[in-house]
């Protein structure tokens, strides 16, 4: 069986894909990879669909091997990863050789990476996703001694390369995230709305998949009026202030409808900056119009389509290349323009 | 709540960058929740272009949608015309309900806040297993966890408020009241709201073919039964702790 085998796991390591679509009128939140930017990160430098899930690694990764030949890449929180004790470029796609070790460690920075297979992890759909979602208790986390199926490549052979890398804008410690009004907004004063944008929060200790808990210092964002408000429908990126109107942003698996007010809405595109905020790092909010927040999400959504484009061969340090005598580094054998690591889009560029 | 210049409803309002609200109270009472099922069913039935899903909640109908492909002008003036059709307060309720007769323990280690939300109501421990045990309730709607509804509505004296103190967890099948409501968990969770009756029910099972047990309009009644039988249903693996399901009549 085309597998990868679990032989060390840290605690919270899951299998996520793009989550549920459509059962929020049956109370179940669609959830998915926390940070959505590092799934599309790992299907570009695989050159594969991005709805294919992947490990999400929470904090700390493991220890893998894999049952057959495959191609991997590492995208998200950057994780100390070594295959058989060599380093691995993190935002890069490599290969594995079966019996191989593939080792992954803790989060330098961030909070979430994630370990990507050449056609994705195949474990059993259920409502037509492989996402676990803590919160229903669909699936649970990964255990040592687990066996996750690996699918077949679905990628053509010619574009089935790996040595890419891709170079990514810091999104591990902390920033900006932008907001617009949603439909509770204007239960809260416009000097308490100001005072929140204007506010430096750190991420609590109370932060799951479900919910990040905000620290401030000072008075909290009470809403007017706060406990009677009737339970209404929930989105992720929702700022809930709780009964002593301390917030919560409510994240993609969180519950469908809730009673607290929420004070605005993250942009989807801001999330992942929003997941991978250590414990330390400043986060800020930043109020958008509703026209403004659209811009910002369609240029994201363009950036994305954008990410196959972006990858490049991975240029390898001669200090740190121990085979350095097997390669050819004179004769000019292979011209530069047959570089089988050209990343372009165009079918059969590659080869 | 009165605020000045309180909204007129029905309202539509924005959710987020993606999502639309159309609300028809602030308040739940029968009519209102009638119009959100009614409501939601006609959206569905528009099959509009960009529309992602739907939902109800207590008194609102939720649209998701793609902006891209469906501009929020253009979503906001299908969803006003629709609201202008007809009144929607008095739609009736949807077709192919279901009523739930579900054997309940209230009270005993199984149910332990019983005492206290009767208490609160101002009914004996008897009186009101009597009361909670004969009222038949309906799905409002289904929110926040997998499958669990909101059920009501209860008598006023049953509007009783939330504990200051959540409970850190309640298992499956509890059946927890607050503001003249019941919540009937589907997954074992903290609640704010008390733990009155504990049922046999598994409302999410996401391995069976249907894995939603209820649907929204579905009416339950929570027949009282004592330990002893709660207990014997529970080993001999009754389905559904023993509930009995049957079409309701229009």
């Amino acid at each position: 069986m085309r597998a990868l085998r679990v032989l060390r796991i840290g605690p919270s390591c899951t299998v996520q894909d793009g989550g549920r679509v459509g059962y929020i009128g049956q109370g179940l939140s669609q959830g998915g990879a926390a940070d959505r930017l590092a799934l599309a990160e790992g299907a570009a430098l695989l050159r594969q669909d991005a709805g294919l899930a992947a490990l999400e690694m929470a904090g700390m990764g493991g220890l893998f091997e894999a049952t057959e030949p495959m191609r991997i890449a590492l995208t998200g929180a950057e994780m100390q990863a070594t295959l058989d004790g060599a380093p691995l470029v993190w935002n890069g796609s490599h290969r594995i050789e079966p019996g191989q070790r593939l080792e992954i460690g803790a989060a330098r920075r961030g909070v979430y990476g994630y370990l990507h297979l050449g056609g994705g992890l195949a474990t059993p759909q259920r409502l037509g996703g492989r996402s676990t979602h803590l919160v229903a208790a669909l699936g649970a986390p990964l255990a040592e001694g687990d066996i996750l199926p690996v699918g077949e490549e679905t990628t053509p052979a010619a574009r089935r390369v790996t040595g890419l890398c891709l170079d990514v804008a810091d999104r591990f410690s902390g920033g900006e995230l932008r907001l617009v009004e949603s439909f509770q907004s204007d239960l809260f004063d416009p000097a308490v709305r100001r005072r929140f944008a204007e506010t430096p929060f750190t991420p609590g200790r109370r932060a799951s998949r479900m919910a990040l808990q905000l620290m401030s210092e000072g008075e909290g964002f009470a809403a007017a009026g706060q406990l009677n408000v009737l339970s209404e429908i929930i989105v992720p990126g929702d700022v809930q202030m709780t009964g002593d109107g301390r917030p919560f942003l409510l994240l993609r698996e969180a519950q469908t409808t809730g009673g607290y007010p929420r004070i605005g809405t993250v942009l989807p595109c801001d999330l992942s900056r929003a997941v991978q905020a250590a414990a330390g790092a400043v986060l800020r909010f930043r109020w958008v119009s509703l026209a403004e927040g659209l811009v910002q999400q369609a240029a994201h959504d363009a950036a994305l389509a954008r990410l196959p484009s972006a990858c490049r061969p991975l240029l390898r340090d001669p200090a740190d290349m121990a085979d350095l005598l097997s390669y050819q580094l004179i004769g000019g054998v292979v011209s530069a323009a047959a570089d089988p690591f050209e990343p372009r889009d165009e079918p059969g560029a590659e080869t | 709540m009165s605020r000045e210049g309180s909204p007129t409803y029905p309202l539509i309002r924005n959710v987020g960058l993606s999502g639309m609200l159309v609300s028809f109270g602030d308040q739940l009472d029968e009519a209102t929740n009638r119009a959100t099922l009614a409501f939601r069913g006609a959206v569905d039935d528009l099959a509009l272009s960009g529309v992602v899903e739907t939902a109800t909640s207590l008194a609102s109908v939720f649209v998701r949608f793609d902006p891209a492909e469906l501009p929020h002008e253009r979503l906001h003036a299908a969803l006003a015309d629709l609201l202008q059709t007809r009144d929607w307060r008095e739609a009736p309720l949807p077709q192919g309900r279901r009523f739930w007769r579900v054997p309940t323990v209230y009270g005993t280690e199984l149910a332990p806040q019983l005492a206290e939300a009767a208490d609160l109501a101002g009914l004996s421990e008897q009186a009101a297993i009597d009361e909670l045990g004969a009222a038949r309730v309906r799905v409002l709607t289904i929110g926040f966890a997998p499958g669990q509804p909101y059920l009501g509505t209860l008598g006023e004296h049953w509007d009783i408020p939330r504990q200051s103190e959540v409970t850190p967890q309640v298992p499956v099948g509890a059946l927890v009241l607050a503001i003249r409501q019941f919540v009937l968990f589907s997954t074992a969770s903290p609640t704010g709201w008390r733990h009155v009756g504990q049922t046999g029910l598994t409302l999410f099972q996401p391995e069976a073919a249907d894995p939603f047990a209820l649907r929204a309009g579905d009416e339950l009644q929570f027949e009282p039964v004592g330990t002893a039988e709660f207990l014997r249903l529970r080993e001999t693996g009754a389905p559904q702790g023993g509930a009995i399901v049957s079409e309701v009549s229009a």
